[in-house]
C-alpha cells in the first residue's frame, strides 16, 4: 500500500493566469470586459466632446414642445398643437397596427400559398411558385413603392364618384368607396352610447376606451364562458351515457343573444361613407398608404412564410397520416390532432423571426408617408428639432423593446408546443 | 377431374392504355381538371394568367424605345398607337442604363468594376465549388480582398500592398514569439503588431514608397459610386467583412465564458432588434459624433461599416446554426485528440460548419444585398436614389413603371440565381451527411 | 494618434479623410476641392443629367465659390443630401456648405448654430390645384386633401395656415417631389403645396399645364439661401460675398460676356473693385484679387445664372418676380463693393 499524499500545495502565480485553465478562461473574461467599457468610455467621451463642439447638450425638454405637424392617419385624437411625445406616440401606434395587420395578413396569405404550392395541380401550384419567388427575390421597399403606385393609378380619385355621369360607383351597395385615396368602411356607431373613459388626463399618452367596446367584451366573455359550461356539461353526459347530446343550437343562442340584445340596447346602428366636398365624409377610411404598406409587406412576408409552411408540411413523414387513418382518424382531425401539432413545431421558430422582420420593415413606410413612428420621431420630429442623437436612440430602444417583446411572447408560446424530450 | 375448363396459355397482347389517360390529354385530365374544386382553380388560374398578361405584354412590347423625353416618348406614342395608354417608354432605360448600373462611376473607368465583378466570381469558384475548381485558385481568393478596393477606388497600389503587409507582420510576430514564448502571447502581439502597422506605420510606409515609385490608377472617390454597383458593392463588402466578426461572435456565443457570452448575445440580439434604416440613420447622423471629433468619414465607408455590422449579427445566428448542426461526437473526437480549443476549431469544427452554412450566408447576402436598397432613403444613389433623380430631370418627369420594372428585373435576375444556387447546395450538402 | 487613426483607416480603404479644422477656407485649398451639399434632385435647382454632371441654380452657388476660392468652377464635390442629413452634413464637417434650398429660419440660425449667408432665391408656399376644382382660394379648401413634401418647414407653415383659418384638411406627406406629382396627377389628392418656385417647375412638366391653377396665397416666407457652420467667419464672408458679387455683377451690367473686357479695367470704381482691378478685396477675404471675376465667369452674374437654370426660357419657366434687382422692383439688394 502506498500511503497517499497531499498534492504539493502550488503557490499562486502571475503566469497561471495564462497558461493554468482555471485562470484563464477569467483572464479573458476581465480582459474582455475592460476592452469593452473602455471602447464604451471611448465612445461616449467623443460623443461628448463632438456634442459641446457643436453646442447641442443631450437634452429631451423639446419633447414636450408642441409638434406642429399634423397627422393624417391616427388612432387617437391629435392636434398639430400637442406635444412631440404625443406625436411619437401616435406613430409608435401606427407602427403596431400595420406591424399586427401584416402579421395576421402574411400568416392567412402564407398558409395558403404554402398548401397551394403542393397542390396537385401543376398550374396553381407553378404560379405560387411564381408568386413566391417574384416576392423574395426583389426588394420589400420596390414592392412598397410599386403598391403604392398601383394603388393610385389604378383605383378612381373621389372626383369619379361625383354628378351624374360618375365612372366609379360604391361597393356592397354603396356601402364601401374605394378610392385612390384609401378605403372607405362604415363604422359602427351607437347612438345610446354610454360614453368613454379617459385614461392619463392631459399626458402624451392619453387615450380613451368607450365603455361601448367595454361592454361589449364583457358580454362576449360570458357568453364564451357559458358555451364551455355547456360542452362540459355535454361532454359529462357523453361520459355518463354514451350519448352526446346536441347541443350546437344552444351554443349559437348563447353565443348571439346577449350580443344582439346589448347592441340594441346601445342602439347600434352603421355610419356609412358620403361623398361630402372634396372627400368622402363618415365611416372608417383607411388610408392609401395603411393599405399599400400593409399590402406590401404582408405579400412580401407572405412568400417566406409559405416556404416554411411547405417546408413543415413536408417535414411530417407520411406515416403519420397513415398511421391516424389506421387508428379511425377523419381527415379533419389527422390534420387538426396529428399534422398541425407536428408541423407548427417546425413552423413556429422561423415564423417568429419573420413576424421580426415584418415589423423592422415596417419601418419604411416613410417611402410610402405612412406616419408610423420612424415618420414621426425618426422623421419630421428630428428634421424640425434638430436632437439626431436623441430622437434615433429613442427609436431604436422603440424597436428594440417591440422586437424582444415579440420574440418574448413566441419563445412562451414555442416552449408550450414544444416536444418534452426524455 | 380431367374436365379442366380453358385455361388460357399464353398472355393477351397489352392493350393501350384509354386515350384520355395518356398523352398530353391524360397529362391535363391528371394535373389539371382531376376534380370539380381543381377544374374551378384552373380556370380561375388560366383567368388571373390571361388578365396580367394582357395587360403586361402589349405594355411591355408595343413600346418607344429611341426617345430624349417623355413628352417626346408621348408624341411618338400617339402617332403610332393614337394613344399614350398600355405602351411603355423604354426610352428612359436606354438613355440612362449605364448611369442606373454604374452611378457616377467615369465612364472611361467602367472595366474597373466589371473587372472587379469578373474577379469576385473568379475569387468564390474555389470555394462555392470547391469539387470542380482547382484549389490553387484560391490564391485569387486571398489576394481579393486587397484587389476589390485597389480597382474600385484607384490610387496608388502600395495601400492595398500596404493592407496587406499587416497580415505578413502580424504573422511573423506571431510565429516568432510562439516560438520563443506561448501561443497565447503570439496571437495577442501579432495582433498588436498588426493594428501597429495598419494604424501608425503604414500610412509612412505608403507615403514613402508612393514618393519613390508612384505606381496607380487613377483615384475614384467614393461618392461617385452609385446604382446597382453600389448595391452589388455594399453587399459584398458587408459579407466579406461580416464572416470574420460573425465567427468570432458566434464562438464567442457558445462559449462557457459568461461575460464575453452576454456581450456576443447583447451585441446580436441588439442589431437583430432594431431595423435596418435607424442603422442607416445612425451612419448618416451619428457616426461621426461617436469617432473622435474632427474625423469625417466618407458616407459610402460609415454605411459600409454598419451594413457591416448589421450583417455579422446575422451571419453570426447562421453560423452559431451550423455550429449546432454539427454532431456532438465531432466535438468529443477534436477533445479525445488531444486538440486544444483554437485547434479544434481550426482543423475540425469550423471546416464543417462553416461548410454546412454556406446556404445561410447565401441567404444573408441576398436579404442585405436586397436590403442596400434602403441607403436611397439617406440620400445615396443607389438604383433607387437614382430613379428618384430621373424622375426629378425636366425630361423625364412623370415616369415611374418602366423605372421600376428595370430594377425590379435587375435585382430578380440575380437574387433569383443566387437562390437557386443555393437550393442546389443544399441538395448536394444533405446527401453528404445522410 | 487620432490623425493617425484617420491616416490608417484612409490608407486601408483608399479613401481620402481629412479633419476638418477651424479654418474652412483651409480646408478647402488644401483639399484642392469645395465639397458641397445639394439637394438629391430638385428640378432647376440641383439634378444630376445624363453624365452625372450635376446642373441648377442652387448648383451654380457652389460653382461660384469653388471658383471664387480654387479659381477653377469645376473643384466642386457635390454631396447629395436628404431633408434629414443636409444639416448634420454641415454639422460634422462633411460639406462645406450647404446649398439646398433651404430656408432661413429663426431656429436653424440660432438653435441648430448655422449662419445663412444670404439669400438667393426668395420663394414662398403656396398651392396649386386642378382648374376643374373650380376653387379660386386656398380658404376654399375645406376638407381637401393636401400632398406636401416632408422634411421641410412646409408641413409647419401648412399646419399654422389651416388651423389659423380654422378649416380643416387632410395632410399627405410624400417624400420627393416626383412622387407628390405623381399622386396630385392621379387625384390622391386634391391641392399640391410645397414652395412657389416648386409648383411652377412641376406644373411646367405636365402633360396639360393648363389644366391647373396657383392659387392667388402665398402662405410663408421663404427666403432660400446657402449656409455654413457658425463660428467660421472667414468661410461664411466668402461664401456671403461671393453670393453678392453676383448679385452686384448684375446690378452693374457685369455678365460672363463682357467681364474679360471689364477686366481690363473701366470707369466704374465699383466695378474695378469688384474685379479686383483696383483696391484689396481680394485680399482681405484671403482670396486672389481676381475672386470675384472667377466666380462671375463660372456661371455668369445671378440674372444669368437664373436664366439659364430656372428662367423663363427654360422648363421651370420661372418669372424674377421678387428676385429681380432692387432697381427693378424685386428684393435682390447687395450691400456695395466698398
Amino acid at each position: 500500500m502506498t500511503t497517499l499524499t497531499d498534492p504539493p500545495k502550488e503557490q499562486f502565480r502571475l503566469s497561471m493566469l495564462l497558461y493554468d485553465t482555471r485562470y484563464r478562461s477569467a483572464t479573458i473574461q476581465v480582459i474582455a470586459l475592460i476592452g469593452f467599457m473602455l471602447l464604451a468610455a471611448w465612445i461616449i467621451s467623443n460623443t461628448i466632446q463632438n456634442l459641446e463642439g457643436l453646442g447641442k447638450p443631450v437634452e429631451f425638454g423639446f419633447f414636450g414642445e408642441p409638434a406642429s405637424y399634423d397627422i393624417n392617419q391616427r388612432l387617437l385624437e391629435y392636434t398639430s398643437r400637442d406635444s412631440h411625445l404625443r406625436a411619437a406616440f401616435i406613430g409608435l401606434l401606427n407602427t403596431l397596427v400595420v406591424a399586427v395587420l401584416g402579421c395576421i395578413t402574411a400568416t392567412i396569405v402564407g398558409v395558403f400559398v404554402g398548401v397551394l404550392r403542393l397542390s396537385n395541380n401543376w398550374l396553381v401550384a407553378r404560379i405560387m411558385t411564381v408568386y413566391v419567388e417574384m416576392f423574395r427575390n426583389v426588394p420589400v421597399l420596390l414592392w412598397i413603392v410599386l403598391a403604392m403606385a398601383i394603388l393610385i393609378e389604378s383605383l378612381p380619385a373621389p372626383r369619379a364618384f361625383r354628378g351624374e355621369d360618375a365612372t366609379a360607383s360604391m361597393n356592397f351597395f354603396d356601402t364601401v368607396a374605394v378610392t385612390n385615396r384609401g378605403v372607405y368602411i362604415p363604422e359602427f356607431l351607437f347612438s345610446r352610447s354610454l360614453g368613454d373613459i379617459h385614461l392619463f388626463g392631459t399626458s402624451s399618452i392619453r387615450f380613451d376606451i368607450s365603455l361601448d367596446l367595454i361592454a361589449f367584451l364583457i358580454v362576449l366573455g360570458g357568453s364564451i364562458f357559458a358555451m364551455r359550461k355547456v360542452s362540459a356539461w355535454a361532454a359529462a353526459t357523453q361520459e355518463s351515457t354514451g350519448d352526446r347530446p346536441k347541443i350546437w343550437h344552444i351554443q349559437l343562442g348563447i353565443l348571439f343573444v346577449p350580443m344582439i340584445i346589448l347592441l340594441v340596447a346601445l342602439g347600434f346602428h352603421l355610419g356609412y361613407p358620403e361623398l361630402k366636398g372634396f372627400n368622402f365624409k363618415g365611416g372608417t377610411h383607411m388610408r392609401n398608404s395603411l393599405i399599400a404598406l400593409w399590402l406590401a409587406l404582408s405579400l412580401y412576408t407572405a412568400a417566406f412564410i409559405a416556404e416554411i409552411v411547405r417546408a413543415g408540411i413536408l417535414a411530417i413523414s407520411k406515416g403519420q397520416t397513415e398511421a391516424a387513418s389506421a387508428l379511425g382518424l377523419r381527415p379533419g382531425r389527422t390534420m387538426r390532432l396529428v399534422i398541425l401539432p407536428q408541423a407548427l413545431r417546425v413552423i413556429i421558430p422561423p415564423m417568429i423571426s419573420n413576424y421580426l422582420n415584418l415589423t423592422k420593415n415596417s419601418s419604411l413606410a416613410i417611402a410610402v408617408g405612412y406616419m408610423d413612428i420612424t415618420g414621426t420621431l425618426g422623421g419630421i420630429t428630428m428634421n424640425q428639432t434638430g436632437r439626431e442623437l436623441e430622437c434615433v436612440l429613442l427609436l431604436m430602444l422603440v424597436y428594440l423593446t417591440i422586437s424582444l417583446s415579440i420574440s418574448a411572447v413566441m419563445n412562451w408560446y414555442n416552449n408550450r408546443v414544444k416536444l418534452v424530450e426524455r | 377431374m380431367s374436365d379442366v375448363s380453358f385455361v388460357r396459355t399464353e398472355m393477351l397482347p397489352e392493350q393501350a392504355p384509354p386515350a384520355s389517360e395518356v398523352g398530353i390529354v391524360g397529362w391535363i385530365r391528371h394535373n389539371l381538371f382531376s376534380g370539380w374544386f381543381n377544374s374551378i382553380l384552373t380556370v380561375l388560374s388560366l383567368y388571373a394568367i390571361w388578365y396580367v398578361l394582357s395587360g403586361v405584354l402589349p405594355w411591355t412590347f408595343q413600346s418607344v424605345w429611341n426617345a430624349n423625353s417623355l413628352n417626346e416618348c408621348r408624341e411618338i406614342m400617339i402617332a403610332t398607337w393614337g394613344s399614350t395608354h398600355g405602351h411603355a417608354c423604354w426610352a428612359v432605360i436606354n438613355d440612362r442604363w449605364l448611369q442606373l448600373l454604374f452611378g457616377f462611376y467615369p465612364s472611361h473607368l467602367y472595366w474597373r468594376p466589371i473587372l472587379a465583378l469578373i474577379l469576385l466570381l473568379v475569387a468564390l469558384a474555389p470555394v462555392l465549388y470547391s469539387d470542380r475548381v482547382p484549389t490553387k485558385m484560391l490564391i485569387v481568393t486571398a489576394l481579393y480582398p486587397f484587389l476589390m478596393p485597389f480597382l474600385m477606388w484607384g490610387g496608388t497600389i502600395w495601400g492595398p500592398i500596404a493592407a496587406a503587409l499587416g497580415f505578413v507582420v502580424g504573422w511573423g510576430v506571431y510565429t516568432i514569439v510562439s516560438k520563443q514564448l506561448s501561443g497565447l502571447f503570439g496571437i495577442v502581439l501579432g495582433i498588436a503588431a498588426s493594428i501597429i502597422w495598419w494604424l501608425v506605420l503604414s500610412s509612412y510606409f505608403v507615403g514613402a514608397l508612393d514618393s519613390i515609385l508612384p505606381i496607380g490608377i487613377e483615384a475614384v472617390q467614393s461618392r461617385q459610386f452609385g446604382g446597382f454597383m453600389l448595391a452589388i458593392l455594399l453587399g459584398v463588402v458587408a459579407i466579406g467583412v461580416s464572416l470574420p466578426i460573425g465567427i468570432v461572435l458566434a464562438l464567442g456565443r457558445q462559449s462557457d465564458l459568461l461575460i464575453v457570452k452576454y456581450l456576443c448575445v447583447g451585441f446580436i440580439e441588439f442589431i437583430r432588434g432594431v431595423p435596418l434604416i435607424t442603422l442607416l440613420f445612425v451612419a448618416s447622423l451619428l457616426l461621426n459624433l461617436f469617432l473622435p471629433p474632427g474625423t469625417n468619414f466618407d458616407i459610402i465607408l460609415r454605411v459600409m461599416i454598419m451594413m457591416t455590422l448589421f450583417s455579422a449579427a446575422y451571419m453570426a445566428e447562421v453560423i452559431r446554426g451550423g455550429l449546432a448542426a454539427l454532431p456532438r461526437g465531432q466535438y468529443e473526437g477534436a477533445d479525445s485528440l488531444g486538440l486544444n480549443y483554437w485547434q479544434a476549431q481550426r482543423l475540425i469544427i469550423m471546416p464543417q460548419a462553416l461548410k454546412i452554412s454556406i446556404p445561410g450566408i447565401v441567404s444573408t447576402f441576398i436579404g442585405i444585398f436586397k436590403d442596400t436598397t434602403l441607403v436611397s432613403i439617406i440620400g445615396l444613389f443607389d438604383v433607387i436614389g437614382l430613379a428618384s433623380a430621373i424622375r426629378a430631370d425636366t425630361a423625364w418627369n412623370g415616369i415611374y413603371w418602366e423605372l421600376f420594372a428595370f430594377i425590379a428585373a435587375l435585382f430578380f435576375v440575380v437574387c433569383f440565381s443566387m437562390s437557386r444556387y443555393s437550393m442546389y447546395l443544399e441538395r448536394k450538402l444533405q446527401t453528404g451527411h445522410r | 494618434m487620432k490623425k493617425s487613426v484617420i491616416l490608417g483607416a484612409a490608407t486601408i480603404a483608399g479613401l481620402a479623410a481629412g479633419a476638418a479644422a477651424a479654418g474652412t477656407v483651409d480646408d478647402v485649398k488644401a483639399r484642392g476641392k469645395l465639397n458641397c451639399g445639394v439637394s438629391s434632385g430638385l428640378a432647376g435647382f440641383s439634378l444630376p443629367d445624363a453624365n452625372g454632371d450635376w446642373q441648377g441654380f442652387d448648383v451654380a452657388v457652389c460653382r461660384a465659390v469653388a471658383a471664387a476660392v480654387l479659381g477653377d468652377s469645376n473643384a466642386v464635390e457635390f454631396v447629395p443630401t436628404t431633408g434629414k442629413t443636409r444639416f448634420t452634413a454641415l454639422a460634422s464637417g462633411e460639406i462645406d456648405m450647404l446649398a439646398r434650398n433651404t430656408t432661413w429660419t429663426f431656429s436653424r440660425d440660432v438653435d441648430l448654430k448655422f449662419e445663412f449667408a444670404g439669400v438667393n432665391y426668395y420663394d414662398g408656399q403656396g398651392f396649386m390645384v386642378p382648374k376643374a376644382l373650380g376653387v379660386s382660394s386656398a380658404k376654399e379648401l375645406d376638407g381637401a386633401t393636401v400632398c406636401i413634401q416632408t422634411g421641410t418647414t412646409t408641413e409647419l407653415n401648412l399646419a399654422d395656415f389651416f388651423r389659423a383659418n380654422n378649416i380643416s384638411y387632410e395632410p399627405v406627406p410624400i417624400e420627393t417631389n416626383a412622387e407628390a406629382q405623381q399622386q396630385y396627377l392621379a387625384g390622391a389628392c386634391d391641392v399640391y403645396t410645397t414652395d412657389a418656385s416648386g409648383l411652377a417647375a412641376t406644373r411646367a412638366t405636365f402633360e396639360n399645364p393648363g389644366d391647373h391653377v396657383l392659387l392667388p396665397e402665398i402662405i410663408s416666407k421663404e427666403p432660400l439661401g446657402p449656409l455654413v457652420r457658425h463660428g467660421d467667419n472667414e468661410w461664411g464672408d466668402i461664401v456671403r460675398w461671393t453670393l453678392n458679387a453676383l448679385v452686384s455683377a448684375e446690378e452693374l451690367g457685369v455678365t460672363s460676356a463682357n467681364i474679360d473686357e471689364l477686366s481690363a479695367g473701366t470707369d466704374n470704381p465699383e466695378v474695378n473693385r469688384l474685379l479686383g482691378t483696383e483696391g484689396t478685396l481680394g485680399e482681405m477675404l484671403g482670396l486672389n484679387a481676381d475672386w470675384a471675376a472667377n466666380a462671375i465667369k463660372a456661371g455668369g452674374n445671378y440674372g444669368e445664372v437664373f436664366a439659364k437654370n430656372i428662367g423663363e426660357e427654360t422648363p421651370i419657366g420661372l418669372a424674377r418676380g421678387l428676385n429681380a434687382q432692387w432697381t427693378d422692383g424685386g428684393l435682390l439688394y447687395s450691400p456695395p463693393f466698398r
